[in-house]
């Protein structure tokens, strides 16, 4: 069914005129006129609702999220050019029994990504046993041998996971890349989920939606769980959100986690350290904080043990963590398992720990230290994607089909000078689903990130980010680079 | 609570009341201006500046119709309207986890109404609208504030605020009016004269409870005693040192910190105000007995930031 796919070429749908079915896999088509089962509701309600009511319904939902304040902060523009994230109306729908896998998959992985990082910041089995290169690892510019032996509590170093995951043509998902450091993108989640209810109540019902809106709790009891060993049993913990500020991206969401989750949003500014104990200053004198969400880089976090150029972090922030009195999430030094080289590695690392095999396939990755990939990977830029080994949110990368030669060659040079800082991957034909834009319904790239919590145990609310490609033809996703986002619906049967 | 939050609230609450207060005084004149001799106006330009501690323009001419714009969307006079709302809705931004979500949109739709959208040339006709919404707007955000927001500690930096700001400016503006004309007596004023007395009541939001409280007839010495001592107006002196010095006392019970400097300023205040008669202060001078309100507010103001926002560390750690 699925594969017949690529052949189809170009095919309209009477009903829906501008949508095209190409070689991508598509969300809610097997064929042209053919819904999915699970698309069937959705594709008899664009079908019955005028395009006016539709835009009037998308214009209420954009107001909305204007109004709210659900904005990003754009880079490289004006400073503090505040953007409303762009939100596309038609939700994303998966079926349960393909969650299940996705929920089984991801759990799977930070799992082992977990115990990969454990390992490699005590005896370094792995990398004693060649499984993963040990200059791979020492060389990442996210190590940190500060961290050696430092005992994290309960062995857990990533809290909180965003995995990006993308359905290839041929309908299996895969990962693209893991989010170990500080993810962003929940809050669209749920806030897209408040503003769908009232847009499609009706649909939303009948559909039968598992529900996300205790992704806030989750999260608290995940931070919870970190609680230094000291800590006394009758007194409240106290957790706190350190924010790098108002001109950070992600700054709305900063707010809405530390409101939902009913604890203090901090600035570095709002915390000391003295006598290796963190506080923070309150109008009823200092108080002593526990765990710590940092959404701040580890290389801002403490100036004397970092960058000491960063005002965002606190002085003496990372002596009081060795002492065991605080605690941090995610962990420092999470950077060296989302390397994008290390990525490669995944597959081996889970075996490696689990003895299972991956659940959720990697996308093939060329490692460009290695000379035979190298050679194949210069004679084939204009097909690949080149991506820096350190980067994410969509900054400095190539696709190669949609370059310049001129593109071209600059990462020639720089991927001969630092082969260690590239990798490279085929140019993914990212899966398409239904949009609403400019008064028409279009198919649109997308991806999804659902999230991953590890606390007393590994939660996933069934959802997550899908984000969308809103130019046409274009591959890329993130909000930085002109991309959207859209509801994401896991159905409860 | 955090220091930085609670200096947030403050600061937000009284730029809106800074920006509610320009934008009554600026309506006012706006009415005032169709009656009464140009010479008057000027006069009475001249008391709303120093009320607002604006600048006299350089030439020493004033032009209204150019005073009034400046004072509402000159971004780059940090008093105006535009840069008061401006400036609050930041200090919101940085806190905006602490109020209801009500409160944050109320702010953000008159922000993004009022100083995001380009006012057209055609403004001038649509003045009174623009303050209005202004007025409304500040005054629907208090609304919502009050009914949708806890009332623990935040609330009470937000009533520090608004109070702490309207104390001040209102002895600006009383002060500036005893020092500039003729002295208030005690019996009925009519055309030109009465005209700036009704004017200053207007200003202070207080006509109407004015008639209410002692009729139309006008007479300054009861304008005078109404604006400073009467204690059920939101907008007299009294009431406000009232409102301030409960806050006060509200916050140190919440933090356990007691506010002894600030509570013995407010407290102090709020006897002198229980139990001055009118006739005293005109007789002992109104100017210098307003000026001491203002400097003993800002004795509040610095003793507020000692104890709850910028404390020293050390004594923090001592206690």
């Amino acid at each position: 069914m699925v594969a017949s796919l690529g052949l189809v070429k170009n095919h309209s749908m009477p009903a829906l005129p501008k949508y095209k079915l190409d070689g991508a896999y598509d969300e809610m088509f097997s064929g042209p006129g053919t819904p999915r089962s699970h698309y069937q509701a959705l594709y008899r309600t664009l079908l019955e609702l005028p395009p006016a009511d539709l835009r009037a319904i998308q214009q209420a939902a954009d107001l909305s999220f204007l109004h709210q304040g659900i904005t990003f902060t754009v880079y490289g523009n004006e400073e503090g050019t505040e953007r409303v994230f762009p939100n596309d109306l038609l939700p994303r729908i998966i079926p349960a029994q393909e969650w299940r896998l996705i929920e089984r998959g991801l759990t799977q992985r930070i799992t082992a990504l977990n115990l990969f990082l454990e390992d490699i910041y005590h005896r370094g089995r792995i990398l004693e046993d060649g499984v993963v290169p040990r200059e791979l690892v020492y060389t990442c510019r996210h190590y940190r041998r500060e961290m050696r032996d430092l005992a994290v509590p309960r062995g857990v170093y990533v809290s909180v996971c965003g995995t990006d995951l993308v359905r290839l043509p041929d309908g299996n998902f895969a990962v693209l890349e893991d989010n170990l450091r500080v993810p962003s993108g929940v809050s669209y989640m749920l806030a897209n989920r408040q503003v769908l209810k009232r847009v499609f109540p009706r649909l939303f019902r009948d559909y039968g939606v598992s529900p996300i809106d205790h992704y806030a709790q989750a999260l608290l009891a995940t931070l919870r769980s970190l609680v230094p060993a000291y800590s006394t049993p009758h007194r409240e913990p106290t957790v706190v959100l350190l924010t790098p500020g108002v001109f950070n991206s992600a700054y709305f969401e900063h707010t809405f986690l530390a409101q939902q989750m009913g604890i203090e949003l901090v600035e570095g500014r709002d915390l000391l350290v003295h006598d290796n104990v963190v506080y923070m200053r309150t109008t009823a004198g200092l108080r002593r904080v526990d765990v710590i969400y940092r959404r701040v880089d580890d290389d801002f976090l403490d100036p004397l043990c970092f960058r000491p150029d960063s005002n965002l972090g606190v002085p003496g922030l990372f002596n009081a963590y060795r002492a065991g009195n605080v605690s941090l999430a995610n962990a420092i030094g999470t950077g060296v398992a989302d390397d994008k080289a290390i990525y490669a590695f995944v597959p081996a690392i889970i075996r490696y720990y689990l003895g299972e095999e991956p659940l959720l396939a990697n996308v093939q990755t060329y490692m460009l230290s290695n000379e035979l990939q190298r050679r194949y990977v210069l004679e084939h830029l204009h097909e690949l994607v080149v991506k820096a080994v350190g980067e994410s949110g969509g900054y400095n990368m190539l696709i190669g089909p949609h370059s310049t030669a001129k593109e071209r060659e600059q990462f020639r040079q720089r991927i001969l000078a630092s082969p260690r800082d590239y990798i490279a991957q085929p140019t993914l034909n990212l899966s398409r689903a239904p949009c609403f834009l400019d008064g028409d319904v279009e198919a649109r790239h997308i991806d999804l990130r659902p999230y991953i919590l590890y606390g007393q145990e590994v939660t996933l609310v069934p959802g997550g980010l899908t984000r969308v490609a809103l130019k046409r033809g274009s591959l890329v996703v993130n909000s930085s680079q002109g991309g959207g986002s859209k509801d994401t619906w896991v159905l409860r049967a | 609570m955090l220091s930085r939050v609670a200096d947030s609230l403050y600061w937000m609450s009284r730029y809106l009341e800074r920006a509610e207060h320009t934008a009554r005084l600026l309506d006012v004149d706006l009415q005032l201006r169709l009656e009464g001799s140009h010479d008057s106006g000027a006069a009475r330009w001249v008391r709303l500046l120093d009320a607002l501690h604006a600048p006299l323009p350089e030439n020493g001419k004033v032009d209204p119709t150019a005073l009034a714009h400046s004072l509402t969307f000159d971004r780059s006079n940090l008093s105006s309207i535009v840069s008061s709302i401006a400036a609050a809705r930041e200090n919101l931004r940085h806190v905006r986890e602490q109020c209801s979500t009500v409160m944050w949109e109320q702010l953000n739709q008159m922000y993004l109404q009022l100083v995001g959208n380009p006012q057209p040339e055609s403004w001038l006709h649509h003045q009174h609208h623009f303050f209005g919404d202004v007025r409304r707007g500040v005054n629907l955000f208090h609304g919502v504030t009050d009914s949708t927001m806890s009332h623990g500690e935040g609330w009470y930096y937000i009533q520090l605020g608004k109070y702490m700001e309207r104390t001040d400016s209102l002895a600006a503006l009383i002060g500036t009016h005893f020092a500039e004309l003729p002295h208030p007596l005690d019996q009925a004023v009519e055309s030109e004269e009465y005209l700036e007395w009704v004017g200053l009541l207007r200003w202070c939001a207080a006509f109407e409870a004015y008639c209410k409280s002692y009729t139309a007839e006008l007479r300054p010495l009861r304008v005078a005693e109404f604006l400073v001592l009467d204690a059920e107006f939101p907008h007299s002196i009294r009431f406000s040192i009232d409102m301030l010095h409960s806050a006060l006392q509200a916050l140190g019970d919440l933090t356990k910190r007691k506010a002894l400097a600030p509570t013995r300023i407010t407290g102090r205040l709020r006897a002198m105000l229980n139990y001055s008669q009118i006739e005293e202060i005109m007789a002992e001078g109104p100017a210098a007995y307003i000026e001491g309100i203002r400097k003993q507010i800002g004795q509040v103001h610095h003793a507020i930031y000692q104890i709850y926002f910028d404390y020293p560390v050390e004594a923090a750690m001592a206690s």
